[in-house]
């Protein structure tokens, strides 16, 4: 299993969209670097990919988000399809998608003040408290990237010493597939 | 079930899907492959690079419609592999490559002669294998020759640890594969064609691209049917060059960079244009936003992924193009009878082929280009093979001459690998011995691989060469004179070789022509020749390649001489 993610925000551009993709594809060695190799070979522009165990335990799931015009979309789609590696393509319509991203926050937090107010946002934000240290409060918070952007914005001031993202993971609503 | 060892399983199941013949050359990785070969009903040509191997598999693959197989050893010998790889990988040709790997414990120290092919290998490979076990051996042959040969074809490439060919198993040889991911499309959408049908009938100015996808699924007859039922005049692209008999009164050759005047000068005339098994590649149509502008087009293709690339289409036909072309003559035939063909449109392409053939200047010398071309067309049977080198001579073979027989022209059109063309030409002999096979080369590319003269001499698969030889890399030249101001760097070749030495040496035969009359006599001792011929045409340096469209313009912008 594993995970990246780029630590940019939607960006919503006049020609182009917010793109969920999701694919599954063989569990088995090399079949992420096809796939990435394949976003780099024909210069698509991937935000965030992450790959993970499924209920059949011989396919993985990926889930690959991409800022992209409709015509690079439908050439991402294409390709992909193109993978004898890959199962089954899907753009999943965000409406009715549910997904959530997770991240790690390590923020300085010396004194008290801001402490305490680090913790008060981290419980607005139903985001957890995951380590305090003498000089930092490590937060773990879930939720759609616009979610974790808004924290994220609101506590860069106190300083943030690392952030790790695990790119957006989804699943169709209900009983689609 | 049967026990035997991984070298041993791989060459069983390489014949029970009926190779017969293997190219390449041994080293430290694959010793126990070359092993199992002694015993083998299988035919070995020893190369001398294995660039060639590659090359002369995807030559045999090109003329036999099926894989074509090499063998490299481990490190060096499948990094060479490479370029022949990529080659077949651009023009869609199925090749299945087995290289050696240093041992499984071994994978990842950077061992001596290990080189991770398989990463090397991904973009210009449909896909690869590394059995990590004997016991796997026969199933992925099984899906590499299906993968490579099924759907848009393309190299496969399978890579064998020497500790896996070496292990034994109980080895089970598998008649029916399934590979998950993998479904090529080959009946197309019904509703499609019948849109497809619909734009063709009410087009006025109707034209057909025939790519290279007409050749790769043998639709020859299915094509020239569409043609005559509606009387579309036919362009092809330089990979399609053949694809429809070039002598045909609908014919109207290869359109792009260089290709004929007429053909470019229609594609921007048409109101309507039927893409089939085309990918609509710079080459062929020049800027892709101007390309096609206010046309209704039409767009064939095996390759979902080929529709909307480069080009939006109106009508999407995604299926083996055989069996579409097939289902939308059937359409069509039900709702029209044959065109006249004195309308407007046909006329127009009298026409254009008139002014042309009036306008456009030759080359002023005893032996040009254009000439010996002409010539070698005149002597040569209509079933003859011929493929190209790449460069000058490539486009000159483009524009000179005609390709009668469908099928029997192939290049290297995509990658554009110079060195193609001689041991393809040897891997098109292996896989038709008895038609006369032909490489329309130049200096520059032949000396890449001309090594493969011991292979033609010693295996006794003799082609010609037809050498149009300037003793310059011309077509750079051509381009240092266009866009340069004339100052030529790097391509001079100072008169050497002796190409008629060069055969010599190998036991071929050389023969040079200084006059159209020796050419003639040439060429027909060739074709009589046991040997490879080497026939070293002198070509004036300052020949150029027209009609020419620079880069990045548009076909309307075609320069049609100096």
């Amino acid at each position: 299993m594993s995970a990246a993610s780029a630590a940019t925000a939607p960006v919503m551009e006049s020609d182009r969209s917010w793109y969920i993709i999701t694919a599954l594809v063989e569990n088995k060695p090399g079949v992420l670097f096809r796939v990435t190799n394949l976003f780099r070979a024909r210069n698509f522009n991937i935000e965030s990919i992450t790959v993970g165990s499924t209920e059949q335990q011989d396919l993985s799931r990926m889930t690959i988000t991409t800022n992209s015009d409709e015509r690079t979309l439908d050439q991402l789609v294409k390709q992909l399809r193109k993978l004898i590696d890959v199962v089954e393509v899907k753009v999943l319509d965000t409406e009715r998608t549910v997904y959530r991203e997770l991240a790690l926050i390590k923020m300085k937090a010396v004194d008290p003040t801001t402490r305490s107010e680090i913790i008060n946002y981290a419980s607005i934000f139903r985001a957890n408290i995951l380590d305090i240290g003498k000089e930092t409060i490590t937060v773990e918070i879930t939720g759609t990237p616009d979610k974790i952007d808004a924290f994220k914005n609101l506590v860069q001031h106190y300083g943030i010493a690392q952030l790790a993202r695990t790119g957006v993971l989804a699943l169709p609503r209900g009983s689609g597939t | 079930m049967v026990e035997m060892t991984g070298a041993k399983a791989l060459i069983h199941a390489l014949e029970k899907e009926g190779v017969d013949v293997v190219f390449g050359l041994p080293g430290g990785a694959n010793l126990p492959i070359y092993d199992a070969l002694v015993d083998a009903n299988l035919r070995h040509i020893l190369v001398r690079h294995e660039q060639s191997a590659a090359h002369m598999a995807d030559g045999y693959a090109r003329i036999k419609r099926k894989a074509g197989v090499c063998f490299a050893t481990s490190g060096p010998g499948a990094t060479n592999l490479i370029t022949g790889i990529a080659t077949a990988y651009a023009d869609s040709s199925p090749i299945v490559a087995v290289t050696g790997q240093v041992p499984l414990a071994m994978i990842g120290k950077d061992a001596f002669q290990e080189t991770d092919i398989i990463g090397v290998a991904n973009p210009c490979t449909k896909y690869s294998f590394q059995p990590r076990s004997a016991g796997e051996i026969p199933e992925v042959i099984k899906k590499s020759f299906y993968i490579a040969e099924s759907g848009r074809p393309g190299p496969v490439l399978v890579d064998i640890p020497k500790d896996v060919q070496q292990a034994t198993a109980e080895m089970k040889f598998p008649d029916l594969i399934k590979v998950r991911g993998y479904s090529p499309v080959i009946d197309a959408d019904l509703s499609e064609i019948g849109k497809a049908a619909d734009i063709l009938l009410k087009a006025e100015r109707p034209i057909i691209m025939a790519g290279g996808g007409v050749i790769l699924s043998g639709a020859f007859s299915e094509l020239q049917a569409l043609a005559e039922l509606l009387m579309i005049p036919v362009v092809t692209t330089f990979k399609g060059k053949g694809a429809f008999p070039e002598n045909h009164q609908l014919a109207m050759g290869p359109i792009g960079m260089h290709g004929h005047a007429e053909a470019n000068k229609i594609v921007i005339e048409a109101d309507c244009i039927v893409a089939i098994g085309a990918r609509f590649s710079d080459r062929s149509v020049g800027k892709f936003d101007e390309f096609g502008k206010g046309m209704s087009v039409i767009h064939m293709d095996v390759d979902p992924a080929e529709i909307g690339k480069n080009k939006s289409v109106d009508a999407a036909v995604v299926g083996d193009v055989k069996s579409s072309l097939r289902s939308l003559v059937k359409m069509l035939s039900k709702r029209i009878t044959k065109r006249d063909p004195d309308n407007p449109w046909l006329k127009r392409r009298k026409e254009l082929i008139t002014y042309y053939a009036e306008t456009l200047k030759d080359y002023p010398r005893e032996i040009t280009a254009k000439k010996s071309l002409k010539k070698l067309r005149e002597i040569l049977p209509a079933q003859a093979i011929v493929t190209t080198e790449v460069g000058q001579c490539q486009m000159w073979a483009s524009l000179h001459f005609d390709v009668i027989s469908p099928g029997t022209f192939f290049s290297s059109t995509g990658l554009g690998t110079m060195g193609f063309g001689f041991p393809a030409s040897i891997g098109a002999k292996a896989a038709r011995p008895d038609v006369p096979v032909v490489d329309i080369a130049g200096d520059g590319s032949f000396n890449m691989t001309e090594n493969s003269l011991a292979v033609s001499v010693l295996d006794n698969l003799p082609v010609i060469v037809f050498l149009m030889n300037n003793y310059m890399l011309g077509m750079v030249a051509q381009w240092q004179r266009t866009f340069y101001d004339r100052r030529y760097s790097g391509v001079e070749q100072h008169n050497c070789p002796d190409y008629v030495k060069i055969a010599e040496a190998y036991g071929a035969q050389g023969i040079r022509v200084q006059s159209m009359q020796e050419l003639e006599k040439g060429i027909k001792i060739a074709l009589k020749s046991d040997v490879a011929t080497i026939i070293d045409i002198p070509i004036d340096p300052n020949e150029d390649v027209y009609p020419f469209v620079a880069p990045g313009t548009g076909l309307k912008d075609m320069i049609t001489g100096a």
